[in-house]
């Protein structure tokens, strides 16, 4: 019943992806990448991976679309035809499909104990982790504490990124709106003459924001964790942009405190890290944070992931208001 | 008193899955926009509501139902909104005669 359900998924896969290729509508492409961010999702949790799958949900379907949006808002709706080349493209297409088709032959069954992948360190993750840390979610312990210089890296990854598109996008200094535009553009942008998705969305913003904080405290004993909790806080207060214009979503939450949250979330993380040393062990070891070792890797994992969640979330409204500052202009 | 109930879910999960395959051909069948809309809202509607409400009476009364009732609140919720801001942007981006040019523009 499973494997039908999961062929199924996967066909409507590979149907949309097709359709994305073959519109030249962009904002159709845009909602269908939607669809297939929501089918990947589904196909994660197919395999037993909720993590990934949240993760995908959030930012796949979720922040993505709207990222893809406020570029569309910028530039032209449909794609340019291309003439040139689309031979050479089906042929390495063709090329790669059949190479991955080939090396499917070799791979393990799905689920099989004896898969190389389940004989290397995972039995020793799932074997220690209730004795080390002593939390229910083996992938948060293994992100946030077995494998957490790749987690710090992946923060710092997204600090960089989100520095990047700053400098790409950011509206030139100087021509700050004065006040008054400020006050006009406040009414005008916005949905304020929308009552039905401002009722709505007024209704849904405090649950929203309240299931990315149980996503970050969760993260521990369900699926979940910093990255999807930021991307679902982002979503949020994106929501809260929407409904009362950009100025008022400002006002609330300005740039130097999403700044702030993007730097401040990862000097989070590496002050834990620091913190291990200075409580005399190693960088990132959070067993000497507290007097009971079980208990200090427990605080280390949430004060990272509050790191990561500060960060994910920062950069994502940082990139959102960029995009929506170059739309004024 | 367990057969009621069971019978009682498929035949909403039957009714629901009709309306989701009737919205589903109406989506595709329907002459414009709006009437294509007005199908994909009984799917929005009444098949989600009719589904969900099955699956709970398998569920009996556990977490389970509890999620799911909240998953029905938000979609019904929801649902209508985005239909509304969808046939709302459609009317705008005709530029119907009814509506000024600086009605449009303000949104």
């Amino acid at each position: 019943m499973v494997t039908l359900f999961a062929v199924f998924l996967l066909t409507l896969l590979i149907l949309t992806a097709i359709a994305i290729v073959r519109t030249a509508d962009l904002f159709a492409a845009v909602m269908l990448t939607g669809i297939f961010s929501f089918l990947m999702a589904a196909n994660f949790f197919v395999l037993d991976a909720a993590d990934v799958a949240l993760t995908e949900a959030a930012v796949g379907a979720g922040i993505t679309t709207v990222l893809f949006l406020s570029t569309l808002a910028l530039t032209a709706e449909r794609e340019q035809p291309i003439a040139t080349g689309r031979w050479l493209s089906i042929g390495v297409v063709v090329v790669t499909t059949l190479t991955l088709i080939y090396a499917t032959f070799d791979k393990p069954r799905l689920g099989d104990p004896e898969a190389p992948v389940h004989q290397h360190v995972a039995p020793w993750y799932l074997e220690t982790t209730p004795e080390l840390i002593d939390i229910p979610n083996v992938v948060t312990a293994i992100l946030g504490s077995f494998r957490g210089y790749d987690t710090l890296g992946e923060v710092f990854v997204v600090l960089t990124a989100c520095i990047g598109v700053l400098f790409i996008l950011s509206p030139r200094r100087g021509k700050h709106l004065s006040s008054v535009e400020n006050a006009l553009s406040s009414t005008a942008s916005g949905l304020r003459h929308h009552l039905i998705p401002k009722v709505v969305g007024h209704l849904l913003i405090p649950f929203i924001v309240l299931f990315g904080l149980y996503v970050l405290f969760h993260g521990e004993y369900g699926p979940g964790g910093g990255f999807q909790a930021g991307a679902i806080l982002a979503t949020g207060i994106i929501l809260y942009a929407l409904l009362e214009g950009e100025a008022q979503a400002l006002r609330v939450l300005p740039r130097s405190a999403q700044m702030g949250m993007v730097v401040g979330g990862a000097m989070l993380y590496g002050a834990v890290g620091v913190a291990g040393i200075a409580y005399g062990g190693n960088f990132l070891d959070y067993a000497v944070l507290m007097s009971d070792p079980v208990k200090g890797k427990q605080l280390g994992i949430l004060m990272i992931e509050i790191g990561v969640g500060l960060t994910v979330c920062g950069a994502l409204l940082s990139i959102f208001h960029a995009f929506a500052a170059r739309g004024q202009h | 008193m367990g057969g009621v109930i069971d019978v009682l879910s498929w035949v909403l999960l039957a009714a629901g899955s009709a309306f989701v395959f009737i919205g589903g051909l109406g989506a595709l069948r329907l002459p414009n926009f709006y009437t294509r809309m007005h199908a994909a809202s009984l799917t929005d509607g009444m098949g989600t509501i009719l589904i969900l409400v099955g699956i709970m009476l398998q569920a009996g009364w556990s977490l389970a139902a509890f999620k799911l009732l909240a998953i029905l609140i938000f979609l019904i919720l929801t649902g209508p909104t985005a239909s509304y801001a969808l046939a709302n942007a459609a009317l705008l981006s005709e530029r119907d005669p009814g509506h000024s040019p600086a009605d449009s523009e303000e949104n």
